[in-house]
């Protein structure tokens, strides 16, 4: 609608900022609020929904992992870059054991044992990229970047 | 938790009526399906028609459900929505489950 993005404007379509508290209800708004940004609207449908599922997938596990069920906060930070959309996730938890991530193998299905859980860092491997992880100044910090698309094609 | 039945021939239908199926709501969603399965209907569909986001908690909570039907019946999936489909392809569940692109001729305006 803007012939002429404001300064403000085109920055709210390049970041985002959130502090989220460490529980399950506040991070489904956190990701319902995040996904009506112009960051997140900004991108395509396959995208998007890429991005709400390893966003969800590391918050959750802050809250059930790092603070334990306890309380705390979390902060969320996502930037676009062109066809790149990096997430920055820090908390004040407790460290990854071993202070590594982990591997987040498929867990294996058989006709006796069907898995229930396991499958998040398998999707948060799988579709993210240079996912990095450490502990600075009492705070867990987990990177990742994401490969996007605009949700249309500019005609000109 | 919004879950609505409708029973036709040998499938009892549970239509999810919540945009999203995720931790904040998967053990709920849980109970919820752990009572509506006790009906004896052969068959079970799950209707995800309406669901945009299921998460791995979420999923967790579908593959319990199946266990709770024991081994005469399993569940049964319609309506996958993208970014759920995406997460059940990935996982490899959409080998486990039978899912159906749409719910069988006549079953959306039955209920």
């Amino acid at each position: 609608m803007q012939a002429r993005p404001t300064r403000s404007a085109q920055d709210a379509a390049r970041r985002l900022h959130l502090v989220i508290p460490a529980e399950a209800g506040s991070v489904r708004r956190a990701l319902q609020a995040a996904g009506d940004t112009v960051l997140l609207r900004g991108l395509s449908e396959d995208a998007r929904g890429t991005a709400e599922i390893v966003i969800a997938e590391a918050l959750n596990n802050i809250v059930e992992h790092a603070y334990a069920g306890g309380a705390g906060e979390i902060e969320l930070s996502l930037r676009r870059g062109g066809d790149k959309l990096s997430v920055l996730i820090t908390d004040r938890g407790q460290p990854m054991p071993g202070s590594s991530l982990p591997d987040g193998p498929l867990p294996q299905a058989d006709a006796v044992n069907l898995p229930e859980g396991g499958f998040g860092w398998f999707l948060i491997r799988c579709l993210s990229q240079d996912l990095r992880y450490c502990r600075a100044k009492g705070r867990n910090h987990l990177f990742f970047r994401l490969d996007v698309t605009s949700d249309q094609k500019q005609s000109a | 938790m919004d879950l609505q039945t409708t029973l036709r021939d040998d499938m009892l239908i549970v239509s999810a009526m919540e945009d999203r199926i995720d931790a904040a709501i998967a053990i709920q969603f849980k109970d919820r399906m752990r009572a509506l399965v006790q009906h004896p209907a052969p068959r079970v569909v799950l209707d995800l028609s309406r669901v945009r986001f299921l998460d791995s908690s979420g999923l967790g909570a579908v593959v319990a459900v199946m266990k709770l039907l024991g081994p005469a019946r399993r569940l049964e999936l319609a309506c996958l929505t993208p970014t759920v489909q995406k997460v059940f392809r990935l996982t490899r569940m959409d080998s486990v489950f039978t899912i159906h692109a749409a719910l069988p001729e006549g079953l959306r305006d039955a209920g």
